[in-house]
């Protein structure tokens, strides 16, 4: 049983929650994540830490509401216990000093992006940041991206905060207008396909961090697996970053939309309830 | 002579035609008066070659022949003595090659050998079942603190002997729920949770501290541990990582390995309403491999309301590792085996969903480096079937999350750790390891028993030091 300590609100539907995890918050390094379940009945979910503090011996998680499972969890108030909570997982964000790192951030991707845009500013990089989303409601922890970067361009599909456009014509105009040497690029699996394929072509080195299917997060199940450079990876144990341009991102796509029929009627029967 | 002429009893079970739709617990248990009759075929052998035949040397004879003077508590004690968790051992042995296979009755008389197996489970059932589980008596406290990595067969069976010989134990469990296989892999049908969480606990009632949701060497590595004290640990971390046979298509939409498949019900509980873990109810699934798992899986895929469901595997019925009456009761549920047949191909709709699989067939050859017939394509035999879930059970590898937070750990080709075989030492000081970590996929009994032996072992060389240490000190 994990406490949750404090809850804010981003928006209506991005929940920022700090959970006690005494142990977690002490071995965890920026790009590791947890998986969690709420209750008794409820499913593994997979969720960045997105910060800690060990002083206090609690974690960060940034939730979006999309269906049954975040729900819940984003409905739990300061006192409430989730059951279970296990981490942290996945492999650590290897950091270096590259020169001009440019990190990309779609939706809640940006929750991910800022431990590793922190990492890379300490570590001496020049760190240009773009965070996008489809509308203003939806851009998350700016200040913080600002707190480490250089340079922040914020950027809507709508037009309604920041720049217009799609984050991909943020990423050419900054590689028009300086040498990038590396990319991070986090957000939604369609995001991370169109993203990469800008700084192939750029030919520039870059990470994405797949957000799979997960159960276990142990290398026990299969349900997170990819391809990677033509070789199957379990995403939990090998990953969650992998090189961007060997990515088989459409297989990913496919893949996440294996019990979408499942999940739309759990969440209709979820909201039926409430 | 009256004995011998005694018919072995055989095993009530639930109604294929019930119990293929339905969660209950396939075989039903002998009855006292079934179990008596069948203990008294038992010859009390002078030598009893059962024993030999069992890897934890359980004293047949003794516990049998408490179950014919009706001393069923009695026999249960003479279990616990060299097993720990009796009413699994009965229920999932593999009895028809160990213990049974070396039965007088077998070697002897060519007659059906004593249900050893079935004994077993009636004796330690009778146990929980009339609340009179007996905890077993621990030494006091050495004040000496122990880690197990793991909560398998193999972890439940080290934490036992070690808190009776008065160490102070911390199981550390991956998961959010504690028994390994037992509880995520195999099925309600074939093992209820109920029968291990008893066993749990006991041990819980024997001291033994339970920490899930622990992973070592990522929630806290080993060197954290030592630093809060834990002078020995025994790793029984398992044989966790499912394999896939690299053919194109394994990555479709409903391709699933049989872990995964397995952990969505048993430990998800996916299969019911009220549970948010969602499951692929497929229609036509088929299961390659021809093992335990690989039935444990489509009979699974029966009980979720599969009108076919198939195992797809490329030797003959023959060379099945799976134990005979699991193809038994699958075989009575419906189950069709496609032998000596192997998929090449997974083909996928528009949607990446999986369809269809290209299938070879298979004849057997000369024997392999197993000694079992070695499958050879037969070439213009493929043709495709129609499926819309697959089930991959074609073994599993170690657990690599140890081994890659120690690198003082030695390993294997084949990724398992070196141990010691007598002590069961690892090339860590002070760490032992056992169970499916130390020997790929085996059995739960083999796993206990290693844990058996590992505590034995770690139990002599801490007596050693602190016999030194009270020396020295006079
Ligand atoms: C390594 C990793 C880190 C992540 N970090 C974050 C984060 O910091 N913040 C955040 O909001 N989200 C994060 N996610 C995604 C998050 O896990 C999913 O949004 C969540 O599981 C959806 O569950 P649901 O029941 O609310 O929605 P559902 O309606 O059940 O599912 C919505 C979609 O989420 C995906 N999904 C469903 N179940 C799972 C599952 N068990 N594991 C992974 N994805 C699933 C599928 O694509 C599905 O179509 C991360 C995922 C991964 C793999
Ligand atoms: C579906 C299925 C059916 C089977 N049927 C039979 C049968 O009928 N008869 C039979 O004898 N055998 C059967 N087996 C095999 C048997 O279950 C295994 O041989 C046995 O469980 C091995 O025991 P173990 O303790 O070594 O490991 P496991 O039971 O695999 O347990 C290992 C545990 O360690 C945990 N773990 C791993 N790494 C860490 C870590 N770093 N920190 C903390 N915890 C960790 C895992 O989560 C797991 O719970 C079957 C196996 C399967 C999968
Ligand atoms: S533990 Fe297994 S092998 Fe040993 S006697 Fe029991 S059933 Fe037979
Ligand atoms: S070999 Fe068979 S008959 Fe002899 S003691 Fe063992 S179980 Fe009894
Ligand atoms: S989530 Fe199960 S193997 Fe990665
Ligand atoms: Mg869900």
């Amino acid at each position: 049983m994990n406490k949750v300590v404090s809850k804010d609100y981003f928006s209506e539907n991005v929940v920022r929650l700090e959970i006690e995890a005494p142990r977690i918050a002490k071995s965890r390094r920026a790009g590791h994540f947890v998986i969690l379940r709420v209750d008794e009945k409820g499913e593994r979910i997979p969720l960045t830490i997105s910060s800690s503090d060990t002083a206090k011996g609690t974690i960060t998680l940034v939730v979006q509401k999309v269906g049954v499972s975040s729900k819940k969890l984003c409905a739990l108030k300061p006192g409430d216990c989730i059951s279970d909570l296990v981490g942290p997982l996945g492999q650590a964000t290897e950091v270096k000093k590259t020169g001009t790192v440019l990190a990309c951030g779609g939706g809640v991707g940006v929750a991910p992006l800022l431990p590793i845009v922190e990492a890379n500013k300490k570590a001496g990089n020049k760190v240009i940041s773009i965070i996008a989303a489809r509308s203003k409601d939806l851009i998350i922890l700016e200040d913080q991206i600002r707190e480490f970067s250089d340079d922040v361009i914020v950027m809507t599909d709508d037009g309604s905060y920041g720049e217009k456009g799609l984050i991909t014509e943020g990423m050419e105009k900054v590689i028009a207008r300086e040498k990038v040497d590396e990319a991070v690029i986090i957000g939604p699996a369609i995001m991370m396909k169109f993203a990469s394929e800008v700084t192939r072509k750029h030919e520039i080195p870059s990470i994405a961090s797949l957000n799979t299917i997960m159960v276990d997060g142990t290398g026990m199940c299969g349900a997170c697996r990819v391809t990677v450079d033509g070789k199957t990876k379990f995403v939990c144990v090998d990953g969650p970053e992998f090189d961007a341009h060997k990515v088989d991102f459409d297989e990913m796509l496919m893949r996440l939309s294996g019990y979408r029929d499942f999940e739309k009627e759990a969440n209709e029967r979820y909201q039926k309830d409430q | 002579k009256d004995r011998t002429g005694l018919e072995r009893v055989s095993m009530p079970e639930e109604d294929p035609m019930i119990r293929r739709r339905s969660y209950v617990e396939v075989n039903k248990g002998l009855t006292p008066e079934t179990a008596m009759l069948e203990a008294r075929r038992c010859l009390d052998c002078a030598n009893p070659t059962c024993i030999q035949g069992c890897p934890v040397e359980i004293n047949i004879p003794k516990f049998v022949k408490n179950i014919e003077r009706g001393e069923f508590l009695e026999a249960a004690k003479v279990l616990k003595e060299t097993s720990s968790l009796p009413a699994v051992c009965g229920r999932v042995c593999p009895q028809e090659k160990q213990c049974e296979a070396n039965c007088f009755y077998i070697l002897r008389l060519a007659k059906p050998a004593v249900a050893i197996g079935y004994l077993e489970r009636f004796a330690a059932d009778y146990e929980r079942e009339t609340g009179n589980v007996s905890v077993p008596e621990t030494q006091p406290s050495k004040g000496l603190k122990i880690a197990c990595i793991g909560s398998g067969p193999a972890g439940l069976s080290f934490a036992g002997e070690m808190a009776k010989r008065g160490y102070d134990i911390t199981v550390f469990e991956a998961l959010h729920e504690i028994g390994g296989v037992l509880k995520y892999g195999i099925p309600e049908f074939r093992l209820p949770n109920d029968v291990v969480d008893v066993e749990i606990d006991s041990l819980k009632k024997m001291g033994v501290t339970f920490e899930t949701n622990f992973i070592v060497g990522k929630t806290s590595t080993v060197e954290d541990l030592k630093e809060e004290g834990f002078k020995g640990f025994f790793v029984g971390s398992g044989a966790g990582l499912p394999r896939f046979m690299g053919i194109p298509g394994e990555n479709l939409v409903g391709v699933l390995s049989s872990n995964e498949y397995l952990t969505r019900v048993n430990l998800m509980e996916a299969n019911k309403e009220e549970t948010d873990t969602p499951i692929l109810k497929g229609k036509k699934v088929a299961v390659i491999g021809g093992g335990n798992t690989a039935m444990d899986s489509v009979r699974t895929a029966l009980r979720l309301g599969a009108e076919k469901a198939m195992i797809i595997y490329r030797r003959s019925e023959e060379e099945m590792p799976a134990r005979v009456e699991e193809i038994k009761h699958a075989k009575e549920e419906g189950v069709e085996f496609l032998n000596l047949q192997n998929p090449i191909e997974y083909v996928g709709d528009a949607k990446g969903y999986v369809r269809q699989i290209r299938v070879q067939k298979m004849e057997l050859g000369e024997p392999d480096a197993s000694g079992r017939r070695r499958p050879i394509p037969v070439s213009g035999s493929e043709y495709l079937l129609d499926v819309d879930t697959v089930v991959v059970s074609v073994g599993v590898s170690p657990n690599p999350l140890i081994p890659q937070s120690l690198p003082d750990l030695e390993t294997t080709d084949w990724r398992t750790l070196v141990v010691d075989d007598e002590s069961l030492h690892t090339s860590v000081p002070y760490m032992y390891a056992g169970g499916d970590i130390v020997r790929g996929g085996a059995t739960v009994i083999l796993a206990m028993g290693d844990g058996r032996k590992a505590a034995e072992a770690m139990d002599q060389e801490f007596s050693v030091i602190n016999e030194r240490a009270s020396i020295k000190k006079g």
